[in-house]
C-alpha cells in the first residue's frame, strides 16, 4: 500500500469507514444496549464473517455457494462438541446409565463415546478444527468441481445438495450428533462460565476483534494482486487462464477462505448463543447467508458486516411483531437487491452518499484504489455472452 | 442386511418397495420435467418451481371442493378439470413472473436463482396466510381407490398407477412438442443461437415466455398429480427441490431421455434402501451416490459433446 | 513438406497427424504442418475450415483425440492450459477479451509472467522491474499515453492491441493471433501490421486472417485449410495460384 504508516491510513477515506464500524461495534452498541440485546448483535456479527467470505466468493470470484452454513456449522458443531464434553463430566451425568458421556448419547442407548468425538477433549485440537475441517471439505469440494470446470449454477445446486445431505445426516444420527435439537446445554470454556451476563459481554468484543481479524485478512487479499485475479476470473476466466494462471487453484483458495471464515463465525456463534443446531447448516439458513452478503453489496467487505447486522435486526424485529410478514419483506429482499439494486447498501452509498462526503469535505471526487467499494461491479461479461448453462464451465472435449 | 428374509419374501420386497419408487418416480419426473425445460432450454433455475407445483397442488384442492359441494354427481371427473386448471392457472402465473422478474436476469444465472427463492419465499407464505400452515389432503374419487392385487404379498394401488400414467403421457407429450413440432423447433433454435434465431424471424422473447410458462403449467399438473398420493402444505414444494434438481443435473441438462432415466434411477435406489436403511439414510445415502457422481461427471449421465 | 516428418527437432512447433472428433465430426482430419523459429505463418481457409479450431488446440482450450504437437520438443497435447502458457505459447482470441475493469498497466501486470501461483500472486510486489517491462511494452503496442486508463475506454482497436501486449510481456515464444485486424480500421491495420512485423523479429507468429491484403503484407508463408486438413501451403503467391485453393475458396 501507498500508505504505509498505519496512522496515515486511519486518516484516508478506507480507514475512516473502518474506524466508523469499530467505533459503531465497540462504543456505541455496548453502550446503547443491555446486555442481551449485545448478545444478539454479537449472534448477526457471527454471519458477518460468513457474508465477508461471501464477497470473497461469490462477489469478486462469481463462485456463488449455497452451502456455507455447512463450513458455518462444522466450525460450530466443533467448538460445541468441546463444549459439551467439558459439561458432561462424570460427575455430572452421573444419573445416566453410561456417565461421563454427553446425555443425548445416553438417551441414544450409546455406552461409549464414538471415536471422532475424543479428540475435541482438547482445546487446541478443537481451535485448530474449526478452521481446518471447514476448510478440508470445502478443499474437496473445491478440487473435485473446478478442476473439473464446474462452475455457475451447477457448483451452486452442488453445494445446496451438500447442505441437505449434511442436515438430514445430522438429524438422522442423533445418537452422534444430537439430532434436530443440536448439542444444548453448554456451559464453561475452560472451566469460564459462558453464560453469565459478563462473559457474554466479553464474548461480544472477541467477536468483534475476530472479526475485525478477518476483515483485514480479506482486504490483505483484495489489494494484492490475488484479489485483481479474482475479480479478473469472474469476468474473464478464459484470459486469466490463457495468461498462465491455474484458475482452479485460484478458485479453490477463495472457497476454502470462505469456508474458514464461516468455520470461525460458526465457532463463535456456539459460544454466543450457547448451543448449535442442524438448522443453522440446512438450505434455508445458507441461502439466507447470501442476501446478508447481498444487501451490503456483494463486492464490498465492509457492506457485508452491514448487510448481516441489518437484515438479521429486521428478522429479529419482524418476528417479534409480525413473524407472517417476515418471509413476504425476505422474498421482497431477495428480489429487490437483484432486479434494482444488485451492489446492495454499497453500491447505493456509493452513488449517493460519497458525492455528498465529497462536497462536505471538499475532497475532489477522486476514486480511492484502496476502496472496497470503489469497484466496478456486477453485470458479468462471462455471463453475457450466450451463456450455456451446460457446457461454458468447464470443456466438453474431456474423454 | 438380507438375513432373515425368504427368497420370495425379498422378492415381494422389492417389488413393493420397486413400486414405491415408481410412485416417487413419478412426481420426480413430473417435477424434473417443468424444471428440465426452463433450465436445459434457457439455463434459468427455478427455485420456485417447487411452489409452482404446490400452487396447482392447491388449486386440485379447490377443485375437488368445489366438486363436492356443488356438482357431487361429477366428482369422479373433477381430478381431469383440475389437471387443466391447474396447468393454465400456473402457465399464466409464469408468464407473469418471465414478464416481471426473469426476463431482467437473463444473462445472470445466479442472481435468477436468488431471485426465484425470494420468489418461492413469499409464495410460501402467501399458502400459509390463504390455506393454513396444516397440510391440505383431496378426497379421491372412487375410482380411483384400492389396488391391484398382482400375488398375495403384492399389490399396486390405483392411485399410484394412474399418477405414474400421467407422468408418462406428459413426458410423452413434452417430448412431441419439443422434437416432433415446429415450437419445439423454435425453441431449440434460440437455444442454439439466439441472434440467428431472431435474424430468422422467430421472437425469441416471445419464445421464452411460452417456454417458461409451460415449464411451469408442467409443474402445476405434477402438483395436481401429487394430491392423488399426498397430502400438500405450503412448504411441500421445498421438500423435493433439491432432489429434483440433482434428478436434472444428473440427467444431463439438455437431455428428456436422460431426465427420465436418472429419476428412475434415483427414486428406485432411495426406495429400495428406505427398506432396509433408515429414511433419512437412505436419502443421505442416495444424495451422496448422486454428487458424487456429479463430481467425477458433471455433465450428468446423457451429454454431447459439441464443438464450440 | 511431409519428408520433414521425422525430425521435429528442428522446428519451433511440429503439429502431426492433428485430429479431433465432436461425435463423430471431424473438426480438425488429421493435419500436419510445421513451424520454422521467428517465422510469420498465416493460416487461412473458408468458416468452418477447422482454422480456430487448432489454436484451440494448441493452447490446450481444446484436447486433441489423437495426433502430436511438439512445442521446441516438447509435447503439448497432454498439458493443462497454463502450462502451455508457462512453455511459451501465448494465444490471442478472436473477440478483445481484456478485463475491462482494470487499467491497461494493471491488464499488462496482471499477465506480466511473475506470481501466477496462489502464493505467489498472493507475495506479488510492483517493482521496478514489473514497471519497466509494462512500460516498454506499452511502447510497443502504441498505449503509452493510456496506462492509467481503464481498459473498458479503449477503443476497439486499442483492445486488440493491448491483448498482444498481454502477449508480448509473456515473453513467448510463439504468439497464436486468431483475427487480429477484424473490425479494425484502414489505419489500425496498417499500424497492427507494423506491430506484427515488429513483433517477429524475436517471436514465431501464427495468425488467422482472411483480410488477404493483410496476409499478403506479413506472412511469410501460408497454411490454406479445408475441411480440417490443409489444402496447400506455401507463399503466398503460390496459394493464391493453387487451382485448389482457388476453387474452394479465392474463387468465391
Amino acid at each position: 500500500m501507498k500508505n504505509s504508516s498505519p496512522l496515515k491510513w486511519f486518516a484516508s477515506r478506507e480507514g475512516l469507514y473502518y474506524l466508523a464500524l469499530a467505533l459503531l461495534l465497540v462504543v456505541i452498541l455496548p453502550l446503547a444496549l443491555d446486555p442481551f440485546r449485545l448478545n444478539m448483535v454479537g449472534k448477526y456479527l457471527t454471519y458477518a464473517f460468513v457474508a465477508i467470505g461471501l464477497v470473497m466468493c461469490w462477489g469478486k470470484a462469481g463462485i456463488l455457494s449455497l452451502g456455507q452454513g455447512v463450513f458455518f456449522g462444522l466450525g460450530g458443531y466443533c467448538m460445541a462438541m468441546f463444549l459439551k464434553l467439558e459439561a458432561s463430566t462424570p460427575e455430572a451425568t452421573a444419573i445416566q446409565s453410561t456417565p461421563g458421556i454427553p446425555d443425548f448419547m445416553d438417551w441414544n442407548q450409546l455406552t461409549a463415546l464414538p471415536w471422532f468425538w475424543e479428540p475435541f477433549h482438547s482445546l487446541s485440537f478443537t481451535f485448530i478444527a474449526i478452521i481446518a475441517v471447514p476448510v478440508i471439505l470445502a478443499f474437496v469440494i473445491g478440487f473435485a468441481m473446478f478442476t473439473r470446470r464446474v462452475g455457475g449454477v451447477y457448483f451452486a445446486i452442488i453445494t445446496q445438495a451438500i447442505a441437505a445431505i449434511l442436515t438430514i445426516l445430522i438429524i438422522g444420527q442423533q445418537g452422534y450428533t444430537g439430532g434436530v435439537n443440536g448439542i444444548t446445554d453448554l456451559k464453561t470454556l475452560a472451566g469460564w462460565d459462558i453464560r453469565t451476563d459478563s462473559a457474554k459481554t466479553i464474548l461480544y468484543f472477541v467477536c468483534v476483534g475476530m472479526l475485525f481479524l478477518c476483515l483485514f485478512a480479506a482486504r490483505f487479499v483484495q489489494n494484492r494482486k490475488l484479489g485483481r485475479i479474482l475479480v479478473a476470473m469472474n469476468a474473464q476466466e478464459m484470459r486469466v487462464r490463457f495468461s498462465g494462471y491455474d484458475v482452479a487453484a485460484f478458485k479453490i483458495f477463495v472457497f476454502c477462505l470462505a469456508a474458514a471464515f464461516a468455520g470461525i463465525g460458526g465457532a463463535l456463534f456456539t459460544l454466543i448463543v450457547g448451543f448449535m443446531s442442524p438448522s443453522f447448516i440446512g438450505i434455508v439458513s445458507s441461502i439466507e447467508m447470501v442476501i446478508f452478503c447481498a444487501l451490503g453489496g456483494r463486492l464490498s467487505i465492509l457492506g457485508a458486516v452491514y448487510g448481516a447486522l441489518l437484515v438479521n435486526a429486521a428478522k429479529s424485529g419482524f418476528s417479534e411483531s409480525f413473524p407472517e410478514l417476515w418471509p413476504f419483506a425476505m422474498g421482497a429482499l431477495f428480489i429487490g437487491v437483484v432486479l434494482a439494486f444488485p451492489n446492495g447498501l454499497a453500491g447505493l452509498y456509493q452513488t449517493y452518499v460519497m458525492p455528498l462526503e465529497d462536497r462536505l469535505f471538499k475532497r475532489k471526487p477522486k476514486a480511492d484504489k484502496a476502496e472496497p467499494v470503489s469497484q466496478k461491479p456486477v453485470e458479468k461479461k462471462d455471463e453475457g455472452r450466450d451463456y450455456d448453462p451446460m457446457l461454458d464451465q468447464y470443456s466438453p472435449e474431456k474423454s | 442386511m438380507f438375513d432373515g428374509y425368504t427368497t420370495s419374501e425379498l422378492m415381494s420386497i422389492f417389488a413393493m418397495q420397486g413400486f414405491a419408487g415408481l410412485s416417487l418416480f413419478s412426481v420426480f419426473v413430473l417435477m424434473a420435467l417443468g424444471l428440465a425445460i426452463i433450465f436445459g432450454q434457457m439455463g434459468v433455475i427455478n427455485m420456485a418451481h417447487g411452489e409452482f407445483m404446490i400452487l396447482g397442488a392447491y388449486t386440485t384442492y379447490l377443485t375437488s371442493g368445489f366438486f363436492q359441494s356443488y356438482m357431487p354427481s361429477l366428482f369422479g371427473g373433477y381430478f381431469f378439470i383440475a389437471m387443466i386448471l391447474a396447468f393454465l392457472i400456473c402457465a399464466a402465473l409464469g408468464a407473469l413472473i418471465e414478464w416481471l422478474m426473469i426476463r431482467h436476469l437473463y444473462h445472470r444465472p445466479l442472481d435468477t436463482l436468488l431471485a426465484t427463492w425470494g420468489l418461492s419465499l413469499i409464495m410460501q407464505q402467501a399458502y400459509r396466510s390463504i390455506f393454513g400452515a396444516r397440510e391440505v389432503g383431496v378426497e379421491l374419487p372412487e375410482w380411483m381407490m384400492g389396488a391391484i392385487q398382482v400375488t398375495d404379498l403384492v399389490e399396486l394401488p390405483i392411485n399410484g398407477l394412474f399418477v405414474m400414467i400421467i407422468a408418462l403421457s406428459i413426458a410423452l407429450g413434452v417430448y412431441l412438442l419439443m422434437y416432433r413440432s415446429s415450437w419445439g423447433k423454435k425453441v431449440r433454435a434460440v437455444v442454439q443461437n439466439r441472434p440467428m434465431a431472431e435474424a430468422v424471424g422467430i421472437n425469441s422473447a416471445g419464445v421464452d415466455r411460452m417456454t417458461f410458462a409451460l415449464g411451469c403449467g408442467i409443474a402445476g399438473i405434477a402438483g395436481a398429480a401429487f394430491t392423488m398420493i399426498g397430502s400438500t402444505g405450503p412448504s411441500s414444494g421445498q421438500a423435493y427441490i433439491v432432489d429434483t434438481f440433482l434428478v436434472v443435473v444428473f440427467g444431463g441438462a439438455q437431455s428428456l431421455i436422460g431426465t427420465i432415466v436418472s429419476a428412475f434411477g434415483i427414486s428406485q435406489a432411495q426406495s429400495t434402501m428406505e427398506f432396509f436403511l433408515s429414511g433419512s439414510m437412505a436419502k443421505v445415502l442416495t444424495l451422496l451416490v448422486v454428487v458424487g457422481i456429479l463430481m467425477l461427471r458433471p455433465e450428468g449421465l446423457m451429454a454431447l459433446k459439441v464443438r464450440r | 513438406m511431409n519428408a520433414a516428418k521425422t525430425t521435429s527437432k528442428d522446428f519451433l512447433l511440429a503439429v502431426e497427424g492433428l485430429t479431433v472428433s465432436f461425435d463423430g465430426f471431424k473438426a480438425v482430419d488429421d493435419l500436419s504442418f510445421y513451424l520454422d523459429p521467428k517465422e510469420i505463418r498465416v493460416i487461412i481457409g473458408p468458416n468452418g475450415a477447422g482454422k480456430t479450431t487448432v489454436l484451440d488446440l494448441i493452447c490446450g482450450k481444446t484436447k486433441a483425440t489423437s495426433g502430436s504437437i511438439k512445442f521446441a520438443g516438447k509435447e503439448l497435447t497432454r498439458l493443462k492450459e497454463h502450462q502451455i502458457v508457462h512453455s511459451g505459447v501465448g494465444r490471442k482470441f478472436q473477440t478483445p477479451s481484456v478485463f475491462e475493469d482494470l487499467t491497461v498497466f494493471e491488464n499488462l501486470e496482471v499477465s506480466y509472467p511473475q506470481g501466477h501461483s496462489v502464493m505467489g500472486a498472493l507475495a506479488f510486489k510492483r517493482d521496478a522491474q514489473v514497471i519497466e517491462a509494462v512500460e516498454e511494452v506499452a511502447e510497443t503496442i502504441f498505449l503509452s499515453d493510456a496506462l492509467d486508463q481503464p481498459a473498458s475506454l479503449l477503443s476497439h482497436g486499442q483492445k486488440q492491441w493491448l491483448e498482444i501486449g498481454m502477449l508480448l510481456i509473456q515473453k513467448p515464444d510463439l504468439l497464436m493471433l486468431d483475427e487480429p485486424v477484424a473490425g479494425m480500421s484502414v489505419a489500425e491495420r496498417q499500424k497492427t501490421a507494423e506491430l506484427l512485423r515488429r513483433i517477429t523479429k524475436d517471436h514465431t507468429v501464427l495468425v488467422i486472417e482472411h483480410d488477404m491484403q493483410f496476409v499478403g503484407d506479413i506472412a511469410d508463408r501460408v497454411t490454406v485449410m479445408h475441411q480440417g486438413k490443409v489444402l496447400s501451403e506455401g507463399s503466398i503467391e503460390h496459394v493464391k495460384s493453387d487451382p485448389k485453393v482457388i476453387e474452394v475458396y479465392l474463387g468465391h
